[in-house]
């Protein structure tokens, strides 16, 4: 659970005025915009990649039990290890346990939504360990003390000089003293001082893109590799995930990851794409019945020479299998590509943080709600036009706007919706239903303000109203309604 | 523990079990989903294919007639970046004239090492990408520590679509190993100010050498 | 054909002058126009603030006062989307109800879609001097399908330069309610509207829903802007002189020599 300190109208006034997020905002989203309509332009599979991803999602979830099982069973068969947690605490704590038992000090982490989900790093810093993101941007932030702006870059608010600075601060101590201007700079230090982090690292921790039933692997995509040495160099490697994630067989995840670089980063593929399955293999020739343990130093002729001892995928639940039995059962066909929010009017304006949480957009305008409550997050259902530009770009499909309409819903049935909107909207509602009583009462009140309103052609302040006023003209009246000339042109007809 | 209190495993699958209105299910029971993922169709040769996309991928490929071309291929390359002599080599990789300028090393990857060699277990034609298999001749390190990776491609390993790959592991008979990596360009990030730089954090270059079959 | 014309709120009490071309435009293009007298509002504000009590109770009256008609138009793409796909799910636990609402969206178009897609009509004889742009409502573009329609009616008025700005799909910010509960993003998303409006080189903007026009108008006569905003029905039912929406001046006239009877040309 995690409520915000600040409000939604407050984090948008800072957003809306911070012209340096505005600018980068722009460039993000407007690179990932159209790097993507390139690519699906020149696919013309593209529209049917999206109806079998949709499917295949689909048949998942209605037969998620024995599809986690399964997976479950194979990984367990090559060495790994299972462990569901059904709330974001027992997922810290199976965490921490893992971590205690390993006797370790250093944890770097490859990008995990999942992990920001339940609160990870917080707990394990009060633990006591060192704590590591690798992933570029996630390292950014994390130096910044911030929460991620956007699921993709999480940094996208941050400019060059912002981030020479954080490095100046925390690199000094390592060694690197001096104060960097260019990109390529900041880059090539960042890889030298997260290569020292990588090498003494005991626990490397990921998120899982896919985990793959029929093999038990889980699945990584990255541009930077830094998945890849989390995960190998470290003595145990974690993978955080949510049990929606789970797709049949190799050939299903091919389906998901033709669209997925696409969707996020308008890139045809990530550079690494890894397929993880158990800990390192000790005398590889007999079944996976051992674990790590035994392994020596040296390994047998057909053991692994590296790789971490200890595979660990923890499942987290967090509300996902009580959304499965509702009306936002859609919502869990989710991957987490991102194109809802490069395409949405609102996140580009207002950036990640506004949302208050770890996802953004529209895919956090409904997570937020139904991972916090409800009650948590009024704002986020709302501030949306319900244009459905997400929903056009979504690799599976989910009908967001109707689920944002349906949260609203709920919010309105468990009086959630303010009462001046609530008492406007009955009232309207209430005079709809009686067109004569509206027709008259339009017939007065219409001429009214067409005369209030008629040398200027506006009218420039209206009561209550002042949320169009402040910044808006309200255009007059043409002076009576259609209704009323044109039953006066052809006579009263029903 | 106490055995009376239901594990987080029996909570999550009774959730699911009571979300979708009915009785437990065990892994042999899901009927399997019927027909394929569509894939991308294009025309032309399948090793042309290969290496338009991992250039443009900002991979290099240099192609070679046969494999006693290698080392000297090997030892330009390398003196052209330019990186020391030392190269970590696959197990795996048998067969290869090593000129005397260059040390071989075998065995995992360390932090110092400068320049990889790899085999491949197949390469994929449709949007590009080697990819390899851990193994005890084939440590993954190899991919992602040093500065430069460079693999030795036959042209008869290229196939069409990822599903050719799977396919072709599947019949191997093999376990699936630790890691199956496909590997499309050198190391890359934007997360700052969107600008594209190499070398994040695995390889700054891709080398691949194209051997024809 | 008969058609029953729905009016939309806005039209009806902030610009009868898009009803009216609506209905000339339909006249020429062969049918007989009906206006029940019976109807007020779609439903949309309260739908999409999740009171779907009263919105069920609107929708009723709208699917009993337009039983009969062979084809229900209006000139917007977000009230008629909300009859054609939000009322049937209105009655999911309904059969009766339900079966006359998908009756309902059956025969409901919108306006511009209707003309080109249905009647193929492709009459026009208007004139609209100069460099117009044209932004495409979300409802009309995402629910409807509205995209070339206007653009091909368009093509036939004589004298006009119709140029694509950028964005020509991006929400406008009006959004219903949106705007005044979020009056910084919605005030934002309009400003850079009319970036592109202004980037266009273009002297109006046309569109096809009231909502968007109102919302870009009065941001334009805020800041003192000399962009020309209309209705396409009304440029296409050669209107596009009379004042445009926020400008000052007599309101077009709604008397006789307009619907019902021929125009000159």
């Amino acid at each position: 659970m995690h409520a915000p300190t600040t409000t939604f109208a407050a984090r948008v006034a800072v957003a809306i005025h911070d012209q340096r997020l505005q600018a980068a905002l722009d460039r993000a989203s407007g690179g990932f915009v159209a790097k993507r309509a390139a690519l699906v332009d020149a696919l013309p599979e593209f529209e049917a990649l999206r109806e079998r991803a949709r499917t295949v999602k689909e048949h998942v979830l209605s037969n998620l039990d024995g599809y986690l099982l399964r997976y479950e069973a194979e990984v367990v068969r090559q060495g790994g290890h299972v462990h569901w947690a059904a709330t974001d605490a027992e997922a810290r704590q199976i965490i921490l346990d893992i971590c205690k038992a390993a006797g370790a000090k250093t944890v770097t982490k490859g990008k995990s939504m999942v992990s920001e989900e339940i609160g990870l790093n917080d707990a394990l810093e009060a633990a006591g360990y060192q704590v590591v993101e690798t992933d570029l941007g996630e390292y950014i932030i994390q130096l910044a003390k911030e929460p991620p702006s956007h699921i993709i870059v999480p940094a996208v608010h941050k400019t060059r000089a912002q981030v020479a600075d954080l490095f100046e601060e925390h690199h000094r101590p390592l060694g690197y003293t001096r104060h960097l201007t260019e990109v390529s700079e900041m880059v090539n230090e960042a890889r030298q001082v997260l290569r020292g982090h990588y090498f003494k690292a005991d626990v490397g921790i990921t998120g899982g893109n896919f985990l793959v039933a029929e093999t038990g692997s889980s699945v990584i995509v990255t541009n930077e590799g830094n998945g890849d040495l989390t995960q190998t160099l470290a003595r145990v490697h974690i993978v955080t995930t949510g049990i929606e994630r789970v797709v049949p067989t190799l050939d299903d995840v091919t389906t998901f990851l033709r669209l997925l670089a696409r969707s996020a980063t308008g890139q045809e593929t990530e550079t690494y794409t890894t397929f993880s399955t158990g800990p390192r293999r000790v005398n590889a020739e007999q079944s996976g019945e051992h674990s790590g343990e035994h392994s020596s130093e040296h390994g047998s002729e057909h053991s692994d020479v590296d790789g971490p001892q200890e595979y660990h995928v923890v499942l987290v639940d967090n509300g996902r299998s009580k959304m499965l039995g509702g009306a936002f059962r859609e919502m869990l066909r989710c991957i987490r590509c991102g194109a809802c929010l490069n395409h949405c009017p609102v996140y580009t304006s207002i950036g990640g943080h506004a949302y208050g949480w770890v996802y953004p957009g529209p895919m956090g305008s409904v997570l937020t709600p139904l991972i916090n409550g409800i009650d948590n997050a009024y704002d986020l259902p709302n501030a949306c036009t319900l244009n459905g530009r997400c929903q056009t770009v979504c690799p599976v499909k989910i009908p967001l706007p109707g689920l944002l309409r349906e949260l609203r819903r709920q919010q309105f049935e468990t009086g959630l919706t303010p009462w001046p909107i609530r008492t406007a909207l009955q009232a309207w509602a209430w005079v709809a239903q009686r067109p004569a009583l509206y027709h008259a009462l339009m017939r007065i009140g219409i001429p009214l303000l067409s005369l209030v309103g008629r040398k200027q052609g506006v009218l420039h302040a209206l009561p209550l109203a002042g949320g169009w006023t402040d910044t808006r003209d309200l255009p007059a009246p043409q002076g009576g309604t259609f209704q009323q000339a044109w039953k006066a042109q052809n006579g009263a007809r029903s | 523990m106490n055995p009376a209190a239901p594990s987080g495993r029996d909570r999550v699958l009774a959730q699911i079990r009571q979300s979708l209105r009915r009785a437990a299910q065990d892994e042999q029971a899901v009927a399997p989903l019927a027909g394929a993922g569509p894939r991308p169709a294009f025309s032309g040769d399948v090793v042309e294919r290969f290496v338009d996309k991992m250039r443009e991928k900002a991979a290099s490929v240099e192609r070679l007639a046969s494999l006693a071309d290698v080392g000297a291929a090997v030892a330009r390359y390398v003196a052209a970046v330019p990186a020391g002599p030392a190269l970590r080599v696959s197990r795996a990789l048998a067969g290869i004239d090593w000129p005397s300028t260059l040390t071989v090393q075998r065995g995992a990857a360390v932090r110092e090492d400068e320049t990889s060699v790899t085999p491949c277990f197949a390469a994929v034609a449709e949007s590009g990408g080697i990819v390899t298999l851990s193994g005890a001749d084939t440590p993954s390190t190899l991919n992602f520590v040093p500065d430069t990776h460079i693999v030795v491609v036959h042209a008869s390993q290229v196939v069409a679509h990822f599903e050719d790959l799977w396919a072709q592991w599947r019949a191997t008979g093999q376990p699936m190993p630790r890691t199956v990596n496909i590997i499309s360009g050198p190391s890359r990030t934007a997360d700052i100010e969107q600008t594209i730089q190499l070398g994040a954090h695995g390889p700054r270059r891709l080398h691949i050498l194209l051997v024809a079959s | 054909m008969r058609v029953g014309l729905f009016v939309t709120c806005l039209a009806d009490l902030m610009r009868p002058s898009v009803a009216f071309a609506a209905v000339k435009l339909l006249q020429d293009a062969g049918c007989e126009v009906v206006v029940p007298e019976a109807q007020t509002c779609c439903g949309q504000p309260a739908l999409n603030s999740g009171d779907s009590g009263d919105t069920r109770q609107i929708a009723q009256r709208v699917i009993q006062a337009f039983e009969g008609f062979e084809a229900v138009v209006g000139p917007s793409g977000s009230c008629m989307g909300t009859i054609k796909h939000d009322y049937p799910a209105l009655f999911v636990d309904d059969p009766v109800w339900r079966a006359r609402a998908e009756d309902l969206s059956r025969r409901s178009h919108e306006l511009l879609s209707f003309l080109v897609d249905v009647l193929k009509f492709d009459a026009v004889a208007a004139r609209f001097d100069g460099r117009v742009t044209y932004h495409d409502s979300c409802a009309g573009l995402r629910e409807m399908g509205v995209k070339g329609q206007p653009r091909k009616l368009l093509a036939g008025v004589s004298g006009m330069q119709l140029v694509e700005m950028q964005g020509t799909e991006e929400c406008c910010g009006f959004g219903g309610t949106f705007c005044v509960k979020y009056p910084d993003i919605s005030t934002k998303m309009v400003d850079d509207k009319i970036a592109h409006i202004q980037a266009s080189g273009a002297a109006a903007v046309l569109g096809g829903d009231l909502g968007c026009l109102l919302n870009i108008a009065g941001r334009i006569q805020r800041r003192g802007l000399p962009i020309r905003v209309l209705h396409t029905a009304e440029v296409l039912a050669g209107m596009g002189a009379s004042p445009s929406i926020g400008e000052p001046g007599q309101a077009p006239p709604a008397g006789p020599g307009h619907a019902g009877q021929p125009q000159p040309s």
